[in-house]
């Protein structure tokens, strides 16, 4: 018998009851919950009267809605002036508050995107089956845990049954191997594994990144990857256990001290794929061939390198393609075989769930050091993933380089990413943004949407349009790599 | 949830693959903190000429004529028929919830996204995966001829065109079982109750880490 990926691991140490049916009972050890896909779930509980199964398994925070301005943050949840994003984060406290669920409210300093709170706690740690309802909640994956992003009616299904009902999927392995060139980065890498594979390529799989490229990522890279698995149709991404994640947990406030630490740890040990795995698909690329990646169109797979062009719909591979490649270049006003360093820009965004952590930040403040923002730009703002990696960031003088070069420096939250708040896009506007879905009016009604790397979106934000951060002069951003 | 019942209904061909779920139902619309009330919204960007704003009535918004949905030949479908790599993106279930709530009972396309397939099941809606050439062939019949429909029946899991062909497809056992007698699946897990709690203590005893509060 050959060995267990680290997929089949997790799902075996979760595997309550198997059914005859094909579908399984799985358990859940943490659930992540945020205001926008919470509430129906808590009036399910109410209507039929359960009570949560495991409290202390849930964490709470609002992300989605809030505010990122300093004026309006410093108000708290008076701060929203939308009456009906405020409904929904009050729903989320009067929820939490209910039952008795531990929750980040909007001005603890431990508020932040979930995908970063989560992580940051250490309330995301290797072995641990974790859901959320939000699709990004692959991200949690980059620790060795089996992370999937859920609807409403499983976060439900979660508080009342501690379970989930889920079938197995199979197992996809990309590997990366090889160094990742100077200015090329964790953000660029899944970008080029989207391209390759697609938007479907990993749909009703659980995909393992692997590869000496990606053993080479921080834990911030890692995160940045594995968010990015459901772009490629995959609910979970998964990266094995390894020094750089246990470095990175240890003495974070949930996770484990003392004996249980070295317990754990030895547990952690074994959260790899076994030698003789074997994977249902397996796809390589090669570090080398990856340069910093910029998205022309609507799709995250609509995407190509920044010495490339916007492509000629009319030579893609059927209709069907033919037609989508046509339709998004008229959304986004772009012209076929147009230079991707010629796309002029109109806002930069710099934060969410993908690249929103310290390092991103850093990556971003180095290129931006001592530059200023094009004057074509009309808003570059940089967003935190939570009030501890703002803190973070303020100790380290980032966000007086950001203020000095022209960015604003804001308050944490999912923001411009898909603009529920008050952060968004005008119709037609072009904007280099940090975040993970190009789809149409995501940022905005008519907003178009460019995905990069954070080195990427500042160098962009300086020179008005895109440009190859690996053609900046040395000590910027030909060193973004090393933080 | 209802009962899935045999049914016929109107077919509405959207011509277009990656439908994401932005699309489906537009963010501004998620701050809703009910399950209903999403139809009027269902592909608010396609459907309406202008920006969509929660609350608002729709009645009055200028509508794309183009749009498939406002043709006067798809009224009151029921079956919409799509391309690959339908509802992809985010997990948000108000994308079910508008369809549902427009009146759409079935999707037919070649491929769907997971979490998509997952959340629409849970809300009695069935999603009928059929070949590429499969689908081709009901976009071309469905374009072609005015009110055209099909019966949708579950139980035997095929789907039977006018001229009487027989589409076969495959759905899992037991979301065909929770569709067909509407069962909430919470109900149908807690009755596996005592063996979560015995796989819960075992668990706990072998990672205690995994409970463990911060001091």
């Amino acid at each position: 018998m050959s060995g267990q990926t680290l997929y089949d691991k997790l799902w075996n140490q979760h595997l309550v009851k198997q059914r005859d049916d094909g579908t399984a009972l799985i358990y859940i050890d943490r659930q992540l919950l945020h205001e926008v896909t919470s509430p129906q779930a808590f009036e399910g509980l109410r209507l039929a009267n359960r009570k949560p199964w495991r409290l202390d398994a849930n964490l709470a925070t609002p992300d989605h809605n809030v505010p990122t301005t300093v004026k309006e943050r410093a108000e708290g949840n008076s701060g929203i002036k939308d009456p009906v994003s405020l409904i929904q984060v009050q729903t989320l406290d009067d929820n939490c508050l209910e039952y008795g669920i531990e929750e980040f409210k909007i001005n603890d300093p431990r508020q932040g995107i979930v995908h970063v709170v989560g992580p940051e706690q250490g309330a995301t740690l290797p072995g641990m089956t974790v859901v959320c309802g939000d699709s990004h909640t692959a991200t949690h994956g980059a620790f060795g845990a089996l992370a999937h992003g859920i609807g409403t009616s499983e976060v439900e299904h979660v508080l009342a049954t501690q379970c989930l009902l889920a079938q197995k999927m199979k197992n996809m392995q990309v590997r990366v191997e090889g160094e990742l060139g100077l200015g090329v980065t964790a953000k660029d890498v899944v970008l080029a594994i989207i391209g390759e594979i697609g938007t479907a390529g990993g749909t009703g799989y659980a995909i393992e990144f692997a590869g000496s490229a990606i053993a080479s990522l921080s834990m911030e890279g890692r995160m940045t990857v594995c968010n990015m698995a459901i772009e490629a149709g995959a609910r979970v991404g998964l990266i094995a256990v390894d020094d750089t994640t246990i470095d990175y947990l240890a003495e974070r406030p949930f996770a484990p001290t003392a004996e249980q630490w070295d317990a754990a740890v030895a547990d952690w040990r074994q959260l790899v794929s076994d030698a003789d795995a074997q994977f249902d698909k397996v796809v390589t690329l090669k570090a080398e061939d990856i340069e910093p990646q910029v998205s022309w169109g609507t799709s995250p797979e609509m995407v190509t390198g920044i010495s490339g062009q916007v492509p000629d719909p009319q030579a893609a591979k059927d209709e069907t393609v033919q037609r989508s490649h046509a339709r998004a270049l008229e959304y986004m006003g772009l012209q076929a075989n147009q230079k991707i360093t010629d796309i002029k820009l109109d806002k930069v965004f710099i934060g969410s769930c993908t690249n929103s952590r310290i390092e991103d930040l850093r990556e971003a403040a180095k290129v931006a050091k001592g530059k200023k923002v094009a004057d074509s730009i009309q808003l570059a703002m940089v967003v935190p993933g939570s009030g501890l990696v703002k803190r973070q960031a303020e100790a380290e003088g980032l966000d007086k380089i950001f203020t000095e070069a022209g960015f604003e420096w804001r308050e944490p939250g999912c923001s411009m990413c898909l603009a529920m708040n008050a952060d968004k896009l005008g119709a037609g506007e072009h904007c280099a943004s940090t975040s993970n879905r190009n789809f149409e009016g995501r940022q905005g009604y008519g907003g178009r949407t460019h995905l990069v790397s954070p080195a990427m979106a500042a160098a962009a934000a300086i020179a008005g349009h895109f440009v190859d951060v690996r053609t900046l002069p040395a000590n910027d951003a030909n060193h973004a790599q090393e933080a | 949830m209802k009962k899935f019942e045999r049914f016929e209904g109107v077919v509405a061909p959207l011509d277009r693959a990656n439908v994401d779920t932005d699309l489906i139902i537009p963010k501004q619309f998620l701050k809703s903190i009910k399950r209903t009330g999403f139809g009027v919204n269902l592909f608010d960007e396609l459907r309406y000429l202008d920006e969509g704003q929660p609350g608002q009535d729709c009645s009055q918004r200028p509508l794309n004529p183009d749009f498939v949905l406002n043709q006067p030949r798809y009224q009151g479908a029921e079956v919409l028929l799509a391309r690959r790599n339908f509802g992809c993106g985010s997990s948000r279930e108000h994308a079910p919830w508008a369809l549902e709530d427009f009146g759409f009972k079935v999707v037919i396309a070649p491929s769907f996204a997971d979490i998509f397939y997952n959340n629409a099941f849970k809300n009695g809606i069935l999603l009928i995966t059929l070949a590429e050439e499969e689908v081709d062939r009901l976009f071309a019949e469905a374009e072609a001829r005015e009110g055209y429909q099909l019966d949708v029946d579950l139980e035997n899991q095929r789907v039977i065109t006018p001229s009487g062909e027989i589409l076969e497809f495959e759905v899992d056992e037991f979301r065909k079982h929770c569709l067909l007698n509407g069962l909430d699946d919470i109900g149908i897990t807690l009755q596996d109750e005592d063996a979560i709690r015995r796989f819960e203590e075992k668990h706990r005893r072998q990672r205690p880490w995994l409970f463990r509060q911060p001091a």
